[in-house]
């Protein structure tokens, strides 16, 4: 089942391809996601030590800033080498550690790292949308001011997201409290 | 604990310097400051296309290779930008001219099928290119390639059957080097730029 999951999610990122080249939106917003779900999936389960949950989250933050960068969109279009990269990196450099790493940290780190994205992508969308020159050589003026509305969707919908759960409790952070629960899970 | 701690705090590290590497040492976040930061420290040798200039001439890109040579890429059916560069340019002409400042200045079309020689002198005429000092011109169709490579000239087509491209002067010092790239209206930094490379 997860395989397939996988697989559709890979597929459709390549389907996503086609318009890639056109379209920041796409690019940044629909495919990029759908890439670190991929890994996310492949490692979602697995278990490790705990002292690699630092630095894979660490590893997460660094390959996402990496591949945020203007500069990384450009290349990822003119070079054949970070083309092929993104197909294999974003999931194993971004969506694997995150995977390996998320649920295991201190929520006090994950808040912050929540608060920290929200904040990120609300500068991101408003440096997109008022940026009177071209951030991207690749693409249009009009196309980066809607990526940049792209941003403060997603913005708003983490926010909801991640904000429900505080009014109405998280059923997983429940269970992962109640002792004979967490033994089951490591 | 303290080696989950130690373990993290290395991963910053190396993700830091990762970052650091990425953007050349936190200067370049861009594509665009990416070649204006590789052109100034790495300087390389300008190719020499012949031209067709809006007189009708043909004449090689370094045709004066006693003079620095300033050029920006340019499509004369541009409704905006161009038409913003054009006066920029013309702005730059008079200043250079004032200090006497003995300088070669070509906006050259990249889009030589449309641009033709008329449209080119038209152009030249709305912003006032004399060709004495600055010129318009247009490649070869064969040479647009090279050029718009080697120069780092990204040119995409919009919706309404123009472009957009990255705009900027070109400086071409006397050896024949092309060695800065600057915003059409930072007129102080580019005369600076000609004057140090005068000497």
């Amino acid at each position: 089942m997860k395989i397939l999951v996988v697989g559709f999610a890979f597929v459709l990122s390549l389907v996503a391809q086609i318009w890639v080249a056109e379209d920041p939106v796409i690019h940044v917003l629909v495919q990029f996601p759908l890439l670190v779900f991929v890994g996310y999936c492949l490692a979602s389960g697995m278990r490790i030590q705990q002292i690699f949950m630092g630095p894979l989250l660490v590893l997460a933050v660094a390959a996402i800033l990496f591949w945020m960068l203007p500069r990384t969109l450009d290349a990822i279009l003119t070079e054949w080498g970070m083309f092929i990269a993104k197909f294999v990196l974003l999931p194993l450099t971004v969506g694997v550690p995150l995977a390996l790493c998320w649920r295991h940290l201190n929520p006090v780190v994950r808040g912050f790292v929540k608060a920290q994205a929200i904040s990120m992508l609300g500068i991101l969308g408003f440096l997109y949308t008022h940026a009177p020159v071209r951030i991207c050589n690749s693409y249009l003026l009009d196309d980066q001011v809607r990526l940049g509305y792209g941003f403060f969707l997603v913005v708003v919908g983490l926010s909801i997201v991640w904000t429900i759960p505080v009014f109405i409790g998280d059923r997983h952070e429940m269970e992962k409290n109640t002792p004979s629960r967490s033994v089951e899970i490591s | 604990m303290r080696q989950n701690i130690a373990a993290t705090f290395c991963a910053i590290i190396l993700g830091g310097a990762g970052l650091i590497w990425a953007t050349d040492g936190l200067q370049a976040f861009t594509a665009e400051g990416a070649r204006r930061l590789e052109i100034s420290n790495n300087r390389p040798f300008a190719p020499d296309p012949i031209l067709e200039t809006m007189e009708g001439y043909f004449r090689p890109l370094k045709e004066a290779p006693s003079k620095i040579t300033l050029i920006e890429f340019i499509y004369t059916t541009c409704p905006t930008i161009c038409q913003s560069a054009g006066g920029e340019f013309a702005r730059l002409r008079d200043l250079l001219v004032k200090q006497e400042i003995p300088v070669r200045m070509i906006s050259i079309s990249f889009d030589p099928q449309q641009d033709t020689v008329e449209a080119l002198s038209d152009y030249g005429e709305l912003h006032g290119a004399l060709g004495k000092v600055w010129t318009v011109a247009r490649p070869d169709i064969a040479d647009l390639e090279a050029l718009l490579d080697f120069f780092m000239v990204t040119v995409i087509p919009d919706d309404w059957g123009g472009y957009q491209h990255n705009t900027a002067v070109l400086l071409i010092d006397k050896g024949g080097r092309f060695s800065g790239v600057f915003d059409t209206n930072a007129y102080q930094a580019i005369v600076q730029a000609v004057k140090a490379a005068s000497r």
